[in-house]
């Protein structure tokens, strides 16, 4: 928990001075009529960069907590996010609703472990409705691929 | 003046196609509510862009009618699976899970529905009487007085928050420094873009939302393992009667929650703590305190009626001021702006029709969704019942066509999942996530704000001190921010114990 306390609050603070940095170029001072548009950011980055600093000086004062996440947590956790990263970067060549087919049936096959008939059933009906739902109720435009194309949207 | 506007208002909240939304509302929030992962704010954010082609005015009772039923729909999980939909829900758990396992589900389900009810009710009454009140002190704010609201409601968060309040005044900052992010409107210049050009339309909170509460939430809820082993509800006629017949009996419980829930509810994250507060308020003054943990009535009531009554009341601030109380009341405002109309006190004279509908929207709503959700229970139950592998792809499908159809860009849905890891971070860390949703929201408008007051005052910041209204918000703003430092100094001066570590606000 420490380690990972430490490790956020430099990386805001690095953070903080990049915007510190881009405010400065920015000009932070009086213009010609008004404050530069530096003087907000720099002064929040300024608040920021001081208040990192206090969090990481009482990470080091305080003793090892427990740990951030576990090994048996991280597993659960990764197996959500790498699946859907791989969704999205699909969603750009096959269209939103294909790539949300194969990443339900994937998911629901390889942590739920469910039956293929339910795979497959859960994997094409639920980019249908919501096809139906957005695309021909309320008109709101999806990501598509060539699938829709070849169906003539 | 004062009751044909709410005639007006029930005119617009009582038409046919008004009150079908409310329905769909109060069953989409129920739902949403009910699920782990789909809180009232990331809800309300995914189905906004389906309200662009709707009046604004039904588009506002569909939104909040998925915030009242979000709110139902916490109570139902605590009851009967012991895990609080949302955070707010959490003192319910206390007394509700136990007197489901003593068989009693029925009782406290109708306990924690009439109590939101009563909450929500006498909130929105408050509403009805001060919103108009409020909105014309409003209305003759310049921008020193706005700025210093925007102090008040972000000392808040630090002062009255609770966790670490370092650690809140850098998650505001963050929100704000996103605010920043791209075309600078009133010199042209461009800001924190580094030359990407992606950088250039900025940060849109819709999806930071979506991001930081949904899939931050589903990470958290996956690590935790999801194990849903529920108590069946034993729901009828009779019981519902039956527990009507005892709940006037802590009519003491009620008024108290009620008042606390209001307090603590117009300003900003409130109704976490309300409800703990109503909570342990109640234990105090009951007369068998010993009862309370293992299954009392009234350790259910007070919580819920805190909660709701606070719920509601984030809404005061919005439709008055234009600045949000909660997440949620955060993205309506957006919903606002989307609309094309001006949040804030202006609101009350060029669009009656609009705030009178939403403030009447909250009776019938409200009471829509007492009866639907008290009819319904079992319905809702058995969502939960869906297995998780099925339930996470689909949440996670779910944010991403939100998020898409914001702006139409992928670009968002790539901002989607790096929120949703920040959240997932910030979370377990402890950085609050209201707060820095809050300023990304309000960032401009405070920004703006200071510009204004500084030209004013040429550059002094004396101004937001040397204004009647300005200066005492300011102070008290400041006494906020102090707050921290001084209250463990005043306890030992005292001689009190230190101060049991405050729940955190979402």
């Amino acid at each position: 928990m420490r380690t990972a306390d430490f490790i956020t609050a430099a990386i805001l603070l690095l953070l903080g001075v990049v915007v510190l940095f881009d405010a400065i170029r920015l000009g932070f001072g009086w213009g010609t009529d008004g404050p530069k548009s530096g003087f907000f950011p720099f002064w929040l980055a300024l608040i920021m960069v001081v208040t990192c600093g206090l969090i990481i000086l009482q990470t080091l004062r305080r003793p090892s907590g427990e740990t951030f996440v576990t090994r048996q947590q991280l597993g659960p956790v990764l197996k959500v996010i790498w699946p859907a990263t791989a969704m999205v970067l699909l969603t750009h060549f096959v269209g939103l609703y294909v790539a949300a087919a194969l990443y339900i049936g994937f998911y629901m096959r390889w942590v739920g472990r469910h039956s293929w008939f339910s795979v497959v059933g859960i994997a094409v009906a639920v980019p249908v409705i919501s096809f139906v739902i957005f695309e021909l109720w309320f008109l709101v435009p999806m990501p598509k691929g060539p699938l829709e194309n070849w169906l003539g949207y | 003046m004062g009751l044909e506007n709410i005639f007006l208002g029930f005119e617009q909240a009582l038409a046919h196609q008004n009150l079908l939304y409310a329905a769909i509302g109060i069953t989409l929030g129920t739902i949403i509510g009910v699920l782990p992962g789909l809180g009232g704010a990331n809800g309300v954010a995914i189905l906004l862009p389906l309200t662009l082609r709707m009046p604004p005015t039904s588009a506002i009772i569909l939104l909040t009618s998925i915030y009242w039923g979000a709110l139902f729909g916490g109570a139902i999980t605590s009851v009967l699976f012991n895990i609080p939909g949302e955070p707010w829900s959490v003192a319910t758990t206390f007394d509700g899970y136990p007197l489901a396992r003593q068989g009693k589900s029925g009782q406290a389900l109708t306990a924690a529905f009439t109590s939101s009810f009563i909450g929500a009710l006498f909130a929105t009454v408050l509403i009805t009487f001060f919103a108009p009140l409020l909105a014309d002190v409003a209305l003759r704010f310049g921008p020193p007085e706005i700025f210093s609201i925007q102090l008040l409601t972000f000392s808040a968060f630090v002062g009255l928050g609770g966790g670490n309040p370092l650690k809140t005044v850098v998650s505001i900052m963050i929100g704000f420094i996103l605010a920043t992010v791209g075309l600078d409107i009133v010199t042209g210049q461009l800001r924190m873009t580094f030359g990407v050009t992606s950088l250039m339309q900025g940060f849109d909170f819709i999806i930071a939302v979506i991001g930081l509460f949904g899939i931050g939430e589903i990470m958290l809820s996956v690590e935790e393992g999801l194990s849903f082993k529920g108590v069946i509800s034993k729901m009828n006629l009779f019981v519902v009667l039956e527990t009507w017949k005892i709940l006037p009996r802590y009519w003491r419980t009620f008024m108290r929650s009620c008042l606390i829930g209001f307090w603590m509810g117009f300003k900003p994250g409130g109704a976490t703590p309300a409800s703990f507060m109503s909570y342990s308020f109640a234990k105090r003054f009951s007369k068998n305190p010993e009862e309370f943990g293992k299954g009392a009535l009234e350790g259910v009531v007070a919580p819920e009626t805190a909660a709701h009554a606070a719920g509601v009341a984030a809404m005061l601030p919005m439709i008055t001021l234009g600045i949000p109380g909660s997440p949620t009341a955060a993205v309506m405002l957006g919903g606002l702006i989307i609309w094309g109309l001006q949040p804030g006190p202006l609101l009350f004279t060029e669009k009656p029709e609009f705030v009178w509908g939403l403030i009447a929207s909250m009776y019938t709503g409200n009471i829509l969704g007492v009866l639907m959700v008290l009819a319904f229970v079992p319905f809702f139950a058995a969502i939960l019942r869906i297995p998780f592998a099925i339930l996470t792809p689909l949440i996670v499908v779910l944010c991403a066509i939100g998020s898409y159809a914001v702006h139409n860009a992928m670009i968002d849905i790539w901002y989607m999942l790096l929120f949703g890891v920040v959240g997932y971070v910030f979370k377990k860390l402890d950085y609050p996530l209201a707060p820095l949703v809050l300023a990304l929201v309000l960032g401009d408008m405070a920004e703006n704000a200071l510009r204004q007051s500084l030209i004013m005052s040429q550059g002094s910041l004396a101004i937001f001190l040397n204004r009647p209204i300005a200066g005492v918000i300011t102070a008290v703003a400041l006494l906020f921010f102090m707050m921290p430092i001084i209250a463990p100094w005043w306890r030992r001066l005292r001689g009190l114990p230190a101060a049991a570590p405050a729940p955190r606000e979402i």
